[in-house]
């Protein structure tokens, strides 16, 4: 008795196909993207216009020319709460024993993830360029520059996809996700030039800023489509662009071969 | 005819690691002639799921031999998924999508081209009876219909032996009828089962064979009435009315059969094995009506499938 018979693809169809089973959830189950925007454009709302007239920017400029790029990249940061939850959600139920069970590539489920929230991360800088323009952001440069800025957005979105499915992969269940995912989040976005420059903040913490890769990827993008706010003197502050590539580089080697080795660990 | 086999187990040992290590497998031997419904039956925590799980490459084992479909599961697992199914304990169907939504995923993970995978998809959602449900979302569906996927989504690609853990598990009793219904079926098309169940009567209903799985290991193996007969001759029962004078129509049980029966006060009953059931039957009535006992029932029992796994897993309990 032979089966259906199947015609041959390799791990990167596998993936292709795990990258639709994703953005089906998000066209099936639309509420969770709606939610997931009201994040960026309440702190835009809330920075940009209630605690923005308070806020000045170290060489002059408007405040919300300079909180559009990190709202960017904030948003690029809370991504990895959806990467982790619905990888915790397929390792919680019965579905993964039947993908794993199955004759397909076992790294399909991780590079569908991945691809799935690449497609995302597209959208949602879509409708935040959108937003952007709308508050009064601009890129000055013109379209090479932007077109690398969403080039760097991306990047880092794929690194934290792969801290995500690590995550997604130790979480006990899906809830625990995001009781992980905000404190992991919060500080990282909270202590990063984001809101506000690190030089206006108390030495260490300032140091810590800069450092931060939320930080660089920001830096970057504004140094690239000429926002305001761009720090001076000190070494993280004059090499954002070098920063914004190895931090999401490096992120990528040390969780992309993680998440495989507790992909693989599942089994024993 | 010479019997092939679509599952062989030989000595499988596994310890789970960490925590409480406990020996899930300890020693697990099977041998499933292909082409019928083999029922693993055991307590929770017996390690059934534990042998499905080593059989259908999901788990290492540790130690041991195991072949299905004629693939070797530790050395070519690869070759083992292409050749079998799984449908667990908990429906492993994506919730989100929709029933053709899933059969297609399925489908398509199963290297079929869009459109075959589409085909297949209303072939089966047509033959499980979901055609009308097809473009719902799983989550939506009662238990017994997301089964009904679960078993559609095994069939995909005609699987050689296909796994079904705890199929009926919290089913209601018409929606395990449709499973049995549905597992019926695909033996006829002959596919092979391997079906864990805590249910003697639906190992009893499906299995050709079953094997008695407790701590580990397989404690007992064989057609359901081998098994009954295994356990021994037909019982004869008396439940007597009046609690206090269980002990008395005891004694005349003994003399009336010639075997001292086992007593259960709370049931008011009395047990006793007995070779000539007709004759045992009639020596015991008149004993009891001399002894002026009432009676309040009186019979001659088969054993059942319940006694049979009640009895193995206390011997080997002790």
């Amino acid at each position: 008795m032979t089966g259906v018979r199947a015609e041959r693809g390799g791990a990167l169809a596998d993936g292709w196909v795990m990258t639709g089973r994703y953005l089906r959830h998000v066209v099936r189950a639309p509420e969770e993207i709606v939610i997931y925007f009201s994040l960026p454009i309440m702190f835009v709302l809330v920075f940009g216009y209630v605690f923005g007239s308070g806020m000045s920017v170290p060489g002059g400029g408007g405040y919300r020319e300079f909180l559009i790029p990190g709202v960017f990249v904030m948003t690029m940061l809370y991504g990895i709460g959806a990467t982790a939850t619905a990888i915790a959600v397929d390792t919680g139920r019965g579905v993964l024993d039947r993908f794993r069970s199955m004759p397909m590539a076992r790294s399909a489920l991780i590079t569908g993830r991945v691809l799935a929230d690449l497609s995302r991360a597209l959208l949602e800088t879509a409708v935040l360029l959108a937003c952007g323009l709308l508050v009064g952001w601009r890129w000055h440069h013109g379209a090479g520059p932007l077109l690398a800025s969403i080039g760097l957005l991306l990047l880092l979105r794929l690194a934290l996809s792969c801290a995500g499915v690590a995550l997604g992969l130790v979480a006990p269940n899906p809830d625990t996700v995001s009781m992980i995912v905000f404190p992991l989040a919060f500080p990282l976005s909270a202590v990063s030039n984001v809101f506000v420059a690190p030089e206006m903040m108390p030495g260490w913490l300032g140091t810590v800023s800069e450092w931060n890769p939320i930080s660089a990827t920001t830096a970057a993008i504004r140094e690239l489509n000429g926002n305001p706010g761009l720090g001076g003197e000190t070494w993280a502050a004059d090499h954002s662009l070098l920063l914004a590539v190895a931090w999401p580089v490096a992120l990528i080697a040390v969780f992309g071969p993680l998440s495989v080795r507790l992909y693989r660990r599942l089994g024993r | 005819m010479q019997t092939t086999f679509a599952v062989v187990a030989e000595r499988l040992r596994k310890r789970y690691r960490g925590g409480h290590g406990a020996t899930a497998l300890d020693g697990f031997d099977l041998r499933v002639p292909a082409g019928t419904v083999y029922g693993l039956l055991g307590p929770n925590g017996a390690g059934k799921t534990t042998a499905v799980r080593a059989l259908t490459t999901l788990l290492r084992f540790d130690a041991g031999r195991a072949e299905v479909a004629g693939a070797d599961v530790a050395r070519d697992p690869g070759t083992v998924r292409e050749r079998i199914a799984l449908t667990g304990q908990y429906a492993a169907v994506d919730e989100l999508l929709s029933g053709r939504q899933n059969l297609v995923l399925f489908g398509r993970l199963h290297r079929l081209s869009g459109p075959a995978a589409r085909r297949r998809a209303d072939e089966l959602l047509e033959r499980f009876g979901l055609t009308e449900a097809a473009g719902r979302s799983a989550k939506d569906y009662s238990g017994g219909m997301r089964r009904r996927l679960d078993l559609a989504t095994s069939m995909i690609r005609r699987p050689r032996v296909l796994f079904l853990d705890e199929p009926t598990t919290g089913l209601d009793p018409r929606s395990r009828n449709q499973v049995w219904e549905a597992v019926r079926g695909l033996v006829a098309d002959g596919t092979t089962v391997l079906l864990t169940t805590q249910y003697l009567d639906e190992a009893d209903q499906l299995a050709a064979r079953i094997a008695v799985v407790d701590a580990g290991r397989v404690v007992a193996e064989g057609s359901p009435d081998e098994l009954k007969a295994a356990i021994g001759a037909d019982r004869l029962e008396v439940v007597v009315r009046d609690a206090d004078r269980l002990s008395e129509a005891a004694a005349a049980v003994a003399r009336a059969v010639g075997a001292a029966p086992d007593a259960d006060p709370d049931q008011r009953r009395l047990r006793v094995p007995v070779t000539d059931r007709v004759g045992g039957l009639t020596a015991a009535a008149r004993a009891l009506q001399d002894a002026g006992i009432t009676v309040a029932d009186l019979g001659v029992h088969r054993p059942t499938l319940d006694e049979v796994f009640l009895n193995l897993t206390r011997a080997a309990a002790r």
